[in-house]
């Protein structure tokens, strides 16, 4: 998101020389805010494309730390460079979903050019751990633009697009033409985006104008199709027609034939809701997603917005810590703890500051709900953490929101300010005397710090690392007050159980999974994208029915439910209830709802190496067996795949496992072996001959 | 389990406070502890020594090396039993086959990125990491020694006292949190994250960090990573001597820790009241004195200044001694001999100094350094408190909520106590600063004083008197504890003079260039803000209104009921270890000990009585009698205790 500030491209002239002076004025507005260290390091990276050594000792002058808190804060993050970007960054994703598709090869392909020297060089490679673009991999960014559908071709294009130093994103479409006109639908989605979806609303608006047709355009959040972006929506008298996919050349032979009227054209897809992909959902959490411009109060109140927020404020928080409980709400983070339990141990603490903390560090591979949600219907997160609030006594919200997701970001931040504005947020919330007030804070590239307790760490500006529990957050959290930390969805989901009823939503679901999930499909699948159904749908209606099966077309392999600490299950083991306890039971995890399928040709024992590869990446370095066992995994399975020893090996690998599931701090090197135990249990045969590849 | 037998015990996690009231069963074994323990440090209590390397119990539990795990009945998985509080009932197993693979596996990991030179290693015989190895029965290190790797990167010998060798490290992070907890310097940090996580003082060296040399990172290092360079060159110590250091007021306990009569280094001790395990650079470090070529160890004579020094026997130097000031005495009379001691004497030595000097030189010629720097404060707690005492072991300022610190500089003179008062405003108590400098406490990482006035010098009485006046007008006395504890005439006596417009802050502003809102916030601080502690240093002393000073800081803590528990009161900040000694012990020529004055009858007939021999009733010659110049000298003859009385006395300038 850097690059994306920047007013020139020229990789000399982007950024202005370090100046303590200017570097000073920069963070001097930032001083007040709690944990200021992370915002202002960011600032000063954003400004100079770096963080030159010498703001280390400004900024410990400034905050009153040492210098040695500000090294070791510095030093942590990905994010944070020591010198100025020789030109465009690109950032190939290289995380589950992507390989899935193909990212290897892509950053194979990279490599080499990047060796081969040259003008065509003059740029930086960067690896990076999920974009949440999951659904059209391989993904990448190029100075924090998103860009979907990667290959060696589309990459050395666009490439050459940012060394030529012209191109620039195109500029959003206005909207608003007046109620008269006919509305078409153009997402903003960041997957939206990465796919040319800017450039169909510029060219639609272009050619409607020149029509004398008047039209407004919507930039609304994606309705989940993602396999269909950029998927053009028409408002008609019998409802809103999909058009999908659709490029700019498409557009006059569209208009041709009366997009604007819902006419037939071969990228008809058939009034929205009625597609089988939309018909069959259950969608609670993500019931507005999609559904209009994401950052119009109008368009928030008129779907139903603020409904639950209105009646918590009118309920004792007791009752509406309550209303949580019944419904049966659990946390869809990923550990699933009920909701209602974890308020109301915040609620019975001494009144005092408290806080309600939005975990927007969504960092699995292979989940995007929470990145879509916030960019599609921000004010539903807002609304759960002030109903929240009001149930705990909170007067602070945060929501950590992590850096890979730069439109998220831009959204949240503006609903944030417009609900401010309109008094949803500040002194008085809607009128009723409570103060709350929600700050975003952005991650800095780091999976660990969507462990909650390492985000609290980041959130006050330290290093992410993680806390040993006990005190529970819930007791002492941020900055030692007791604080809420819900997943995204988890609150984004309260406004509607609170407008509702508990009732309604626990009548959803199986055995003690109540309400819905929102499953995520990604990798190498056809039809990828959101399906919010209630728990019990089978992963195989997921994979063949929503998912349409592979994307290469070949036979499904493999199938990784819960992000990268999740269980790897074969194609022949579909038919799981997808429900808390069952995957438990199947020795997996629901983790995020994230779905990643692979194909036949994926390598199983690479996967587990990755597994232990990427928890060695990520590891905050804490405890011993996350940070060296993940290093002597990558080591074990490196020999178990190349034959030596086999035998011995895997028994030494069985005994890591147990160490680093029993023994770690926190369940990232407590559940890595997950993964890499199911893939030996599933895909024994993939760890028995060694792949030239890895030798 | 195996340990260094020259080393203190460590039970793993830090004592809470309050009364073992918990009951829990580990290994079989009954204990009963304070709510809040951790089950490691309840175990050990029990006997039951849980393997560690991230725990000490100075720091914080971290719960980060894994090695302490335990067994819970009824609790699923094997928590960490350094970050486990107990619970009443609890059932804790310490050992299973289980726990035993885990350990294993956890040493395992630990040995493949680490080098195997224990024998050639500095820490070899006094290393945690090889006591663990060897506890949890390690025997193979399966993943071999060619892997991903920390050996061979450079040490870091920039520390003129200690060196780190990254090599060794093990990411316990005991240094960051004793540089963090204990001394409070926050030097220290980890660089990086994961297996790339690296011990730093910042970006540069230790030399070139904000690194103080405290070294209780070194202290806290379970292996050779940090590791004194005394003890690199010499080797394990044999046998420890308890000492106390003599460098300043705060007077840490050390165990002098010998290679016979060599010390190797120096580890101050947990159980010392002052420091309570923690040191400063100076009492560590600096020890080259104790074998220091100019240092005498044998009695040594000469009759006069123009002769050289005789080495002698001690019968010959005492016979010599007592022959002189006999005559001494004999040619210029009774009270031309005398003694001094000094406050870094014990309190026997100062007991037994003017005891010869009352009973056998047969005057009250004896007094001692304290005089001159605390005078104003013995006499203006007496006059106020009734005892020439402060009122506070350092101990208590763990229950201070205002911290005032009025002309003194801990960080810097007494920075041991100065480490502990950082640990009470690290955890939110609020420090008002009374100084003309900006010393360090006013800001430095961490801390930062909610006021600082900065006054004048020679304006402390104006600045006290107008924060009592700013109490008393605004009704913030503790009226129930002036009832209970004051006289009420004298109280209101004291109120109604401080009531005066002319010691109101906005009258005093002009004169002590400290403005008046400042004042008046600092002075709702102090009475308002739980419970006040005054401390107070040589900037209040040494003044020609020190006494003065003294009693008004006194009249401010009884004003507002800041006085007789922990966490409040008034203390100096001493200039030696052992001022209040030296004081009770009666090193006064107008008092014995006690402060029972030799004027007293009573007194003087219990010590003739139990001396056997009668003591003089009026005052002996004070401190610059002893050393004046030419007339003003009235003591020809002199017996000084540990003390260089021309190098620091007063009015001792060359002649």
């Amino acid at each position: 998101m850097t690059g994306e500030t920047r007013a020139d491209s020229g990789a000399d002239t982007r950024f202005p020389p370090w100046s303590a002076d200017r570097a000073r004025a920069v963070v001097a507005d930032l001083a007040p805010l709690r944990g200021a260290l992370m915002p202002m390091l960011h600032a000063l990276q954003r400004e100079f494309g770096y963080v030159d050594g010498q703001a280390v000792p400004l900024l410990a002058d400034i905050l009153n730390l040492s210098v040695a808190d500000v090294h070791g804060v510095v030093t942590f993050y990905r994010d944070f460079r020591d010198t100025p970007p020789r030109g465009p960054v690109v950032r190939l994703c290289r995380a589950e979903a992507c390989q899935a598709v193909g990212s290897e090869a892509l950053a194979e392909h990279a490599e080499r050019t990047l060796a081969a020297g040259g003008a065509a060089a003059a740029w930086e490679l960067d690896e990076v751990y999920c974009l949440g673009n999951c659904a059209l991999g391989p993904s990448a960014t190029i100075d924090g633009r998103l860009h979907a559908g990667m290959d060696a071709v589309r990459l050395d294009a666009l490439l050459a697009e940012a060394l030529g130093g012209e191109q620039r994103e195109a500029r959003r479409a206005a909207g608003g033409l007046g109620v008269s006109a006919v509305t078409v639908y153009v997402p903003r989605d960041a997957a939206a985006r990465s796919v040319g979806a800017d450039k169909v609303a510029a060219a639609l608006a272009q050619a409607t104008a020149a029509s004398g047709r008047l039209v407004n355009i919507v930039r609304n959040g994606s309705r989940g199709m993602l396999w269909l972006e950029p998927l053009v929506e028409v408002a008609t008298a019998a409802g809103r027609v999909a058009y999908g996919p659709v490029s700019p050349e498409d557009l006059p032979g569209l208009l041709d034939a009366g997009l604007l009227d819902g006419g037939a054209h071969p990228l008809r897809l058939g009034p929205t809701e009625d597609l089988p992909w939309m018909r069959g959902q259950q969608r609670v959490t993500f019931a507005r997603v999609g559904l209009d411009d994401p950052l119009s109060l109008a368009a928030y109140e008129a779907q139903g917005g603020w409904a639950g927020l209105r009646r918590a404020m009118a309920m004792a928080p007791v009752d509406v810590v309550k209303e949580v409980t019944d419904s049966g709400l659990r946390g869809r983070g990923g550990a699933g703890f009920p909701a209602g339990i974890k308020w109301n141990t915040v609620a019975q603490q001494p009144a005092g500051l408290k806080f309600v903390c939005a975990n927007a560090d969504e960092g699995d591979s292979g989940t995007f709900a929470d990145r879509m949600l916030m960019e599609g219907d921000p004010y539903s997160l807002i609304e759960g953490m002030a109903i929240c609030a009001h149930a705990v006594g909170a007067c602070e919200g945060y929501i950590y929101l992590r850096s890979e997701y730069p439109d998220a970001i831009a959204v949240m931040g503006e609903a944030l300010e417009r609900a401010r504005a309109a008094g949803w947020l500040g002194a008085s919330v809607a009128g009723s005397g409570m103060a709350f007030d929600i700050f975003l804070r952005e991650g800095a590239g780091s999976y660990i710090c969507g462990e909650e307790t390492a985000m609290l760490e980041s959130l006050e500006g330290k290093r992410g690392v993680v806390r040993a529990k006990p005190p529970l957050p819930a007791i002492e959290g941020l900055f030692g007050r007791p604080t809420v930390v819900n997943n995204v969805l988890t609150l984004a989901t309260v406004p509607a159980i609170l407008a509702d009823g508990a009732a309604a939503y626990q009548a959803l679901g199986m055995g003690r999974s109540r309400g819905t999930q929102v499953f995520q499909l990604g990798g190498n699948v056809k039809q990828g994208g959101i399906v919010e159904r209630a728990f019990g749908v089978t992963l195989r209606e997921l994979v063949e029915g929503y998912g349409g099966g592979t994307f290469s077309g070949r036979p499904l392999r493999a199938v990784q439910v819960g992000g990268p600490l999740g269980a790897y299950l074969p194609a022949d083991g579909l038919d799981l209830p997808m429900d808390y306890e069952a995957l438990a039971a199947a020795k997996a995890l629901l983790g995020h709802g994230g779905v990643v399928l692979f194909d036949d040709t994926v390598d199983m024992a690479r996967q587990a190496r990755f597994a232990m590869a990427f928890c060695a990446e990520e590891s905050c370095g804490k405890c011993t067996p996350c940070r060296i066992g993940a290093v002597r995994g990558v080591e074990v399975l490196d020999r178990i795949i190349a034959g030596e020893d086999r035998e011995a090996n895997l028994i030494l690998l069985g005994d890591l496992c147990e160490v680093m599931t029993d023994g770690s701090l926190c369940a990232m090197g407590g559940l890595t072996p997950l993964p890499v135990r199911s893939a030996l249990a599933h895909f024994g045969a993939d760890f028995q001959a060694p792949p030239a590849a890895l030798l | 389990m195996i340990m260094n037998p020259l080393r203190e015990r460590d039970l793993g996690t830090p004592a809470r406070k309050g009364e073992a009231t918990v009951q829990l069963t580990i290994d079989g074994q009954p204990i009963a502890v304070a709510a809040g323990t951790s089950i490691m440090r309840a175990a050990a209590l029990a006997g039951v020594e849980v393997p560690k390397l991230c725990a000490t119990d100075s720091l914080e539990a971290f719960g980060s090396c894994r090695l302490c795990l335990v067994e819970i009945e009824g609790r699923g998985g094997t928590p960490a039993s350094c970050t486990t509080p107990v619970a009443p009932g609890m059932v804790v197993r310490t050992q299973s086959d289980k726990l035993g693979r885990l350990r294993r596996g956890v040493m395992e990991l630990y040995i493949s990125d680490h080098p195997l030179d224990c024998l050639t290693c500095a820490a070899n015989g006094d290393c945690e990491l090889q006591d663990m190895a060897g506890a949890v029965g390690l025997r193979d290190v399966r993943y071999g020694f060619d892997g991903e790797n920390h050996l061979g990167q450079a040490v870091d010998d920039s520390n003129p006292y200690f060196a780190f060798d990254p090599a060794k490290c093990i990411v316990c992070n005991r240094c960051v949190r004793a540089c963090d907890e204990v001394q409070g310097t926050f030097a220290l940090t980890i660089q990086g994250r994961g297996f790339d996580s690296k011990v730093a003082p910042g970006p540069g060296s230790f030399f070139d960090s904000d690194c103080v040399s405290c070294g209780a990172c070194v202290q806290a290092c379970p292996t050779a990573t940090l590791s004194e360079k005394s003890l690199i060159q010499l080797g394990q110590p044999r046998r420890v001597v308890e000492t106390t250091c003599a460098y300043c007021g705060v007077g840490c306990s050390f165990r002098a820790e010998m290679q016979g009569e060599t010390v190797v280094r120096m580890v101050p001790s947990k159980g010392g009241g002052a420091n309570e395990g923690h040191s400063c650079v100076k009492g560590r470090f600096a020890w080259g004195y104790a074998t220091h070529a100019e240092r005498q160890t044998k009695p040594m004579l000469r009759d006069s200044i123009d002769d050289p020094w005789r080495t002698v026997s001690w019968e010959e130097a005492i016979a010599h001694t007592a022959a002189r000031l006999q005559e001494i005495q004999a040619r210029y009379g009774n009270g031309a001999i005398g003694g001094i001691t000094s406050s870094r004497c014990t309190n026997e030595e100062v007991f037994v100094v003017q005891k010869m000097v009352r009973a056998a030189f047969g005057n009250n010629n004896v007094d001692t350094c304290a005089r001159v720097c605390h005078s104003p404060t013995g006499y203006g707690l007496k006059t106020t408190f009734g005892t020439s005492a402060g009122t506070q072991d350092f101990k208590s300022v763990e229950a201070a909520d205002v911290i005032l610190l009025i002309g003194a500089n801990p960080t810097a003179a007494h920075p041991v106590f100065a480490s502990r008062m950082k640990q009470r405003l690290r955890e939110g108590a609020r420090l008002i600063v009374l100084d003309p400098r900006r010393i360090e406490l006013v800001r430095t990482p961490h801390i930062a004083a909610e006021h600082h006035l900065q006054l004048r010098p020679g304006t402390n009485v104006a600045v006290i008197n107008a924060m009592a006046h700013v109490i008393v007008t605004e009704e913030l006395v503790d009226q129930s504890f002036i009832d209970a504890r004051c006289e009420t005439d004298s109280f209101e006596h004291w109120a109604s003079f401080i009531s005066r417009p002319e010691h109101s802050p906005e009258a005093t502003a002009d004169h002590t260039g400290v403005p008046a809102d400042l004042l008046r916030q600092a002075a709702r601080l102090y009475a308002t803000g739980g419970n006040a502690a005054i401390y107070y240093g040589l900037g209040v002393t040494e003044h020609s209104q020190g006494s003065t000073m003294v009693m008004g800081m006194a009249n401010l803590a009884m004003a507002t009921g800041n006085i007789g528990r922990d966490g409040v009161g008034v203390n100096p900040l001493r200039g030696q270890n052992n001022v209040q000694g030296a004081c009770d012990m009666g090193s006064f020529p107008h008092e014995f000990s006690g402060y029972r004055h030799v004027s007293d009858d009573a007194t003087r007939e219990m010590f003739a009585s139990l001396w056997g021999h009668g003591t003089e009733r009026s005052a002996g010659s004070a401190h610059p009698q002893h050393a004046g110049r030419g007339g003003g000298r009235r003591v020809q003859g002199a017996l000084r205790a540990g003390r260089g009385h021309r190098a620091v006395g007063p009015g001792t300038r060359p002649m």
